[in-house]
């Protein structure tokens, strides 16, 4: 199967969340079959990394298979959150898209959706 | 035909003033029993009340109350729609009394209106006994006075207030998801035991509290995840028949989009550990639940399942956080970042040089820096091709004058600045800084008053 890099963004969507200095980021496939590969790839030890910047210090992974859907808690990853934080996001809101953007996954092309502004440009790209 | 449909006309305070307006419209169409909630209060909401109800004993209940509810009101009590707001905030019985008001404006007679209380910890607790309980979240309280203290109450009140046969019913603090099962706990007449059907109940109120997150809003990303009509976004509505089931839908003829997509997405919104969601009244599992297109903008939510609630409610408490300054400037066209740069170095070198010693941010807005931390860039910044960088700072100080000196040195950038800086704006707000504590539920007594007309 040929297999191409593309961001997160190309075969997911996200919601983050807060409670206190805790941030919630829901992963979710835009098509099911991409879920494996995503369970493989998107891991704790990445989702921390993206977060180390902020000092967050540990992150728990809860696996949906029926929905499908990944689910990721990162501790201490909003400098405090809206009780402290000076930034203009202290919600963390914002951050599904920081994951989105960050994190590089390896699928084939049969998983992002047809339609995408990605596959038409990988279309373009081979021309 | 024991359906219920509940609408959510807000998702917070500050919501889409007339979003109700299509789902009254709906409602007034179907049969059955029929609700309308609105959810206003945030953590911090409630201090602001608290503030407001001491400086008046009649106010303290949501600005939001004298926006929201003249609007339906009127048509609600028409055709039998019942609304169940915690619009009451920290005086649900003076938000009581402002309804029974507002009603006379509007000429509707007979109109019965109650309030549930209990929430309120100061009130029943003293300040001691509340710094003695642990905290589970958010910062430690010292001895900052306490603003607000406050139980989340479950649904079983919001019932018992529907069951005196009320058409409103205010709340404070109660789960957002109360507002939903309090009503499916009255009508379908789920008792305590029935954890199963709590559980879809909580689903549903969980989907539901954030507004149109679950019907479109919060989700578009154009080209990816596109929404019709987007603008005239339609609220949700629930369908829930006695066993359970649960269909979320919006109101014909408005715009939004309820998918499988948008229903994962709000599904998972603000949850930790999907098998461990704890409210007052079950703990939900969401871990079996399945998600279904059954019609067009209609999406079935099935599977959830309930355990037994804990011994303990969680309860928010409220403490003085000082004050919060901001100031942005903008600078725009060629070689902006490098004056943007050079203005956020001279905020810096300033704020050390008259002697602000709380940590202040300075930021380059329109370089990615929203997801920096207060101390780290993730990356450099690079020149984009838009060229319009914003410079912002910001500090926390418990003096407002410390707060208000960060902002003015972002002023002084007008005349003192790098060449062309423009768009000043400043900002000194007061803070309330939560944390999270449990307290025992046999301390929390709920009660139900209907409140007459005065």
């Amino acid at each position: 199967m040929n297999m191409i890099e593309v961001p997160l963004h190309a075969v997911a969507h996200a919601r983050a969340g807060d409670k206190g200095n805790r941030s919630n980021i829901s992963v979710i496939p835009y098509l099911a079959d991409a879920f494996a590969l995503l369970v493989e790839q998107v891991t704790e030890e990445r989702m921390l990394a993206v977060f180390a910047h902020k000092g967050a210090t540990a992150v728990k992974r809860y696996v949906l298979p029926k929905l499908p859907a990944m689910n990721f808690v990162i501790d201490n990853a909003l400098e405090g959150g809206v009780n402290s934080s000076l930034g203009l996001d202290g919600h963390g809101k914002a951050l599904s898209f920081l994951v989105l953007g960050e994190i590089k996954v390896r699928v084939p092309v049969d998983c992002i959706p047809a339609g995408s502004p990605y596959r038409e440009a990988r279309a373009n790209g081979e021309r | 035909m024991s359906k219920v449909h509940i609408g959510c006309g807000a998702g917070f305070a500050g919501d889409r003033f007339d979003a109700a307006v299509p789902i009254v419209a709906a409602l007034a169409n179907v049969k059955g029993e029929r609700f309308l909630i609105y959810e206003v209060l945030a953590e911090r909401t409630l201090a602001i009340a608290q503030r407001l109800k001491r400086e008046n004993p009649d106010q303290g209940y949501s600005p939001f109350l004298d926006i929201y509810l003249p609007l339906v009101l009127a048509d609600c009590h028409r055709h039998g729609i019942r609304i169940v707001t915690n619009m009451g905030a920290a005086n649900p019985l003076g938000a009581a009394r402002r309804v029974h008001a507002l009603a006379r404006g509007l000429g509707i007679r007979g109109l019965k209106v109650a309030a549930v209380t209990g929430d309120d910890l100061l009130a029943t607790l003293s300040e001691h006994d509340i710094r003695r309980e642990p905290i589970i979240e958010g910062i430690a309280l010292d001895d900052r006075p306490i603003v607000a203290a406050n139980a989340y109450l479950g649904a079983r009140p919001v019932a018992d207030a529907l069951a005196t046969g009320a058409h409103v019913v205010l709340v404070g603090r109660t789960t957002d998801a109360a507002l939903s099962l309090g009503p499916l706990m009255h009508v379908h007449g789920w008792q305590a035991g029935d954890l199963d059907f709590l559980a879809q109940g909580t689903a549903c109120g969980h989907l539901l509290e954030c507004g149109a997150q679950v019907s479109g809003a919060y989700f578009p990303d154009p080209g990816f995840k596109d929404v019709p009509d987007f603008d005239r976004v339609g609220f949700p509505i629930a369908e829930v028949e006695a066993d359970g089931s649960l269909v979320i839908t919006k109101p014909p003829g408005t715009g939004g989009l309820v998918s499988r997509a948008t229903v994962i997405e709000q599904l998972l919104y603000e949850v930790h550990d999907p098998h461990n969601y704890l409210t007052p009244d079950v703990v939900l599992d969401i871990g079996d639940v399945e998600v279904m297109e059954v019609g067009a903008n209609r999406v079935g939510v099935s599977g959830a399942r309930g355990k037994a609630p804990p011994s303990t409610l969680k309860a928010t408490v409220c403490v003085d956080a000082g004050w919060l300054g901001e100031g942005e400037i903008s600078y725009a066209g060629p070689n902006a970042l490098a004056r943007a740069e050079l203005a956020a170095s001279v905020v810096r070198a300033r704020c050390r040089a008259i002697g602000i010693g709380e940590p202040v941010r300075v930021e380059v807005l329109g370089s990615g820096a929203i997801f920096d931390s207060n101390g780290r860039a993730r990356r450099p910044p690079s020149a984009s091709a838009a060229e319009e960088y914003r410079v912002r700072a910001a500090v926390r100080s418990a003096n407002r004058k410390v707060a208000q000196q960060v902002s003015d040195e972002v002023l002084s950038l007008y005349c003192s600045g790098p060449a062309g800086g423009a768009g000043v704006r400043q900002h000194v707000s007061p803070q309330v800084s939560t944390a999270s504590i449990l307290i025992d539920r046999k301390r929390v007594k709920a009660q139900v008053a209907l409140v007459e007309e005065t």
